[in-house]
């Protein structure tokens, strides 16, 4: 009855887990922002690339009279201009080639007035190649008779990983079936619908200013200063508004390079930026690899061990993808409890073009397998797959053979939402059931799940975060953070959280994250890090200066100050709520007053995590999260077309933080992964790059997008913010496998090289129904009697 | 080629515009280039992304693939001519307060599409706008939010976002 006017003052309203807007959306509905590819600046030149379009040569001569004469242009550099301005991974690219190793090898660059002239500036330099065989495949690379790609690196090896744990051959002998298949996930790339983009300016101190769409603006000094041989401290990184990253800003690429070199030869500014064309040839791609796995299981179903062998396509250079088994090692031995893991990858060099880090990060690729074997094998022990999946899940507190300490561990929970929600098991066998019987549309549900670190990745030696937070006189909040925002919305979390934390309105916080010379060191916006990382380290500054602010108040109110508290713009009673002063009056008073204080407080956040380690064997993530993935679908089987109906997500998310940035998140890196599953596809011929263009290159578009029925699950994580974990790469991860088992479910074939197009579908089917002996795309289920 | 130039008139976002263009410029090139219109955004070129989006006569099109010198005559509306004085056109609101935006690079022509359709047929079903915003692509949303926002300006709901 009097529910209505006991709207109790003393319960704090709590903005966790509610519906907040991105603060930065109204200026880009209105077309406002100015991304960086809006960007000019006075006196700007224009540089462009000139590509080999070639995969393996000799460059015999090259010459640049022409283009250096003509009208505008203001300098040409090629590889002679940067000979030993080694930089990447292992020191093996440079950002102009003396040698073309790949396709999109920049060969020559030039700056001028216009992009016209530049571009007729690119048709004057002559060059002449002597074209040398080529290395298409790891398989081809790795022959003893293959041509070499890099002196320094023989037999066109490039980085190698091991892990083992267990005693693989007792494993084995115990192990009542395993199955055994050799999986291709393949190329595709980010398509950003931002190309990529940089602009360089020098000053005449010699300090490089660079505008840049890197998403890890520290670490990116130390690699692109080596590219032009000048000191890391010598760079300032400024980070205008991005159109996407998704991982493919996570190193640096030689238009960046070539950008600054442009710009100190000419004293200009100088802005490269590519063609979509371009964009698709010469921006990195996710890795593809032969991943050749193994996993047993006794009759029981209890699975006994799990081995992974796995080449991978380097390409011509080594960026992030060569070290993606470092995640693909984690899914192999924590993806479900397995007791004896053997894993090994070997990069090895080809012609092709090269990978970088994209969201996912080596575990869709992995996924993509293990998921698909957990399927295969639950059918041999003869088990509904969810129980399968339920007998082999690990609990909280349980600890994986790489040390992956699994404190809030809700698996369980993500199977049982996803299973019960979508009526799983029951449509399951109904589908099943009908997979032979006449009709040309087959309806199919598969159930996938993974695991990924969702409390940072401490690949580098520090996974941590510095924050400045500052309040001024009429209480607006201005938060300094090394958390760059690329799209995801972490400005939307770090407002939510000060608001939260200091009672101030969402619209009174500012964020400035996007100048190196100004924010504090982060390690960047990737390994879903960025809520984990930068909500704590926001909450922690905020609850600094929340402290700093009640002590002050408490003096003047003459109370005390564990009995006050922020809430609405004011210093308020703890015990009833009551408002006791204007929190702006207070930042005033403490400001004015004979002991002088501002608000603005630091804080460095290192999570609690281990650092990865030569051996693997390491607690690498301060968390580590879960998802499951529900996949219902409609077969043609005369075209072989997937039409995906609708899915089920369920994903452990620690605790909601915005909901609507999570939401978000979600929905989009699991269009990626849709693509991924069933269109985008990188043709790559000989090294060469067939289709550069959105109309050959399918993504996902709005008709393509299923139903999502999403299901939050909050474990509550100890060391992250309010319990939240990291949450954006797992959508993009597992849904491909589940797509993939439900396509079994449907059809009874199984696809190993992604994507499942309409093409590898209909002539799977079409294998399957011819007569016995055609099988080759038939799962080699290798059962074996103990 | 790009140097033999032509005068053209028209009417940009309500307002009267006279210049002179090559004949080989794209309107979208013009706009972002000659006018200082970044808000309508280049992504592919060909036609194929629909981050270039305006409106020509009222109907929309690709405005890489429009030459410059084809606007002389007619009336365009760009993402910068949807804002009024009293505030963001509702179907800007709608893709902010439902979470549709996140890098927002393709946003400009995405909304440009949404309002078109949407003014053309106000019972505007929400198969109907996936059908109608299939020639726009957005790597960031999976189009889930950016159709939830469509469906709440057609049925004038809201979704208690904060902002």
């Amino acid at each position: 009855m009097q529910e209505t006017a006991t709207a109790s003052p003393t319960v704090k309203e709590t903005l966790i887990g509610q519906r907040v807007r991105k603060p930065d959306a109204p200026d880009k509905a209105t077309g406002k922002t100015r991304y960086i590819n809006d960007m000019v600046l006075p006196q700007m030149l224009i540089g462009k690339v000139l590509f080999a379009g070639r995969p393996h040569a000799r460059i015999v001569r090259i010459d640049t009279g022409a283009a250096q004469k003509l009208p505008g242009v203001h300098a040409v550099l090629t590889g002679k201009d940067v000979a030993e301005l080694r930089f990447g991974f292992v020191r093996d690219n440079v950002a102009l080639k003396d040698k073309v190793r790949c396709e999109h090898d920049e060969i020559a660059a030039v700056a001028a007035e216009t992009e016209e002239i530049a571009c007729r500036a690119l048709e004057l330099i002559e060059v002449e190649y002597e074209d040398l065989p080529g290395v298409f495949s790891p398989e081809a690379g790795a022959r003893e008779d293959a041509p070499q790609i890099h002196d320094r690196f023989p037999g066109n090896k490039s980085l190698a990983f091991e892990f083992r744990h267990g005693d693989l051959a007792a494993a084995e002998a115990a192990s009542e079936l395993i199955v055994d298949n050799v999986f291709r996930p393949h190329h595709v790339t980010h398509c950003c619908m931002g190309t990529s983009c940089a602009i360089a300016d020098f000053d005449h101190n010699g300090k490089l200013t660079i505008w840049t769409q890197t998403q890890y603006p520290y670490n990116y000094k130390m690699d692109l200063a080596p590219a032009l041989g000048i000191h890391p401290g010598d760079i300032r990184v400024i980070q205008p508004p991005v159109g996407g990253a998704f991982g493919s800003k996570l190193d640096v690429y030689p238009y960046e390079p070539i950008a600054a070199l442009l710009a100190r030869k000419t004293g200009r500014p100088v802005k490269v930026m590519y063609s979509r064309e371009e964009e698709f040839k010469a921006s990195p791609t996710r890795q593809a690899a032969i991943i050749h796995m193994r996993t047993g299981c006794t009759r029981d179903g209890v699975l006994t061990f799990r081995t992974a062998d796995v080449l991978l396509d380097n390409g011509a250079y080594t960026s992030w993808g060569p070290t993606i088994p470092v995640i693909m090692m984690r899914t192999t031995s924590g993806h479900y409890r397995v007791p004896v893991v053997d894993f090994k990858a070997q990069a090895i060099y080809t012609n092709n073009p090269y990978a970088g880090s994209f969201r996912g990060y080596g575990n869709v690729q992995t996924t993509w397998a293990t998921a698909q074997q957990m399927d295969m094998l639950a059918e041999m022990v003869d088990i509904d797959p969810l129980e399968f999946h339920l007998k082999n899940a690990q609990r909280s507190g349980e600890v994986t053979p790489q040390r992956s300490f699994l404190r809030e561990c809700a698996l369980v929970e993500c199977l049982e939402t996803a299973a019960t929600a979508s009526d799983y098991s029951r449509k399951r066998k109904e589908y099943a059931a009908l997979r032979d019987a006449p009709g040309r549309y087959k309806k199919g549900i598969g159930l996938a799940s993974s695991i990924h670190n969702a409390g940072g990745a401490k690949i580098h030696k520090s996974d941590g975060i510095g924050t400045i937070l500052k309040m001024d006189d009429y209480a607006r909040v201005t938060v300094i953070t090394g958390a760059s925002e690329i799209g995801q919305g972490i400005d939307a979390v770090i407002t939510l959280i000060v608001a939260e934390e200091l009672g101030v309105p969402l619209e009174h916080v500012t964020l400035v994250n996007n100048d190196s010379d100004v924010a504090p060191w982060d390690v960047g916006v990737h390994a879903s890090r960025t809520t984990f990382i930068a909500g704590n380290g926001t909450r922690r500054a905020a609850r600094k200066a929340k402290a700093q602010i009640l002590n002050a108040a408490a003096k003047m109110l003459e109370e005390s100050p564990e009995d006050l508290d922020l809430r609405a713009g004011s210093v308020v009673r703890n015990t009833d709520g009551a408002a006791l002063i204007k929190l702006e009056r207070v930042l005033r008073q403490m400001h004015f007053q004979a002991e002088p204080e501002l608000v603005m407080v630091t804080d460095y956040y290192e999570p609690k995590s281990e650092p990865e380690g030569a051996a693997h064997v390491s607690d690498h993530s301060a968390a580590y999260s879960h998802a499951v993935h529900i996949a219902e679908i409609t077969v043609d089987t005369l075209t072989g077309e997937i039409k995906v109906d609708k899915v089920t997500v369920a994903q452990d998310v620690g605790r909601v933080i915005n909901r609507m940035g999570l939401e978000g998140q979600i929905e989009g890196g699991l269009a990626i992964g849709l693509g991924y599953a069933l269109s985008e596809d990188m043709r790559i011929e000989n090294g060469m790059l067939k289709n550069a263009c959105f109309r050959d290159y399918k993504l996902i578009t709005a008709p393509e997008m299923p139903p999502l029925d999403l299901h939050f699950i909050e474990s509550h994580c100890a060391e992250g913010p309010y319990g939240a974990k990291g949450i954006s790469e797992l959508p993009t991860i597992v849904i491909a496998p589940a797509i993939a088992n439900a396509l079994y479910n449907a059809t009874g074939v199984r696809i190993f090289d992604p994507p499942m197009s309409p093409e590898k579908v209909a002539r799977a089917i079409f294998e399957r129904c011819a007569p016995a002996g055609s099988g080759a795309v038939e799962p080699r289920l290798a059962g074996t009697a103990a | 080629m790009m140097s033999v130039e032509t005068e053209i008139r028209f009417k940009l976002n309500g307002r009267e515009v006279s210049l002179k263009v090559p004949v080989a410029m794209k309107t979208l090139a013009m706009l972002r280039d000659k006018l200082g219109m970044t808000g309508t955004k280049y992504a592919c070129g060909e036609g194929e992304c629909g981050a270039c989006t305006v409106e020509v006569d009222g109907r929309t099109v690709n405005s890489c693939l429009m030459y410059a010198v084809d606007c002389d005559g007619r009336e365009l509306v760009t993402i910068e001519g949807l804002r009024t004085p009293e505030g963001l056109h509702p179907v800007q609101q709608a893709f902010v307060d439902h979470g549709a935006v996140q890098c927002g690079f393709c946003m400009p022509g995405m909304i440009m599409q949404a309002k078109n359709l949407i003014e053309n047929n106000p019972g505007l079903t929400r198969e109907e706008a996936q059908r109608g915003l299939e020639g726009n692509l957005c790597r960031c949303t999976g189009y889930t939010k950016v159709l939830d926002a469509v469906e709440a300006v057609v049925s004038g709901k809201s979704c208690g976002s904060r902002p």
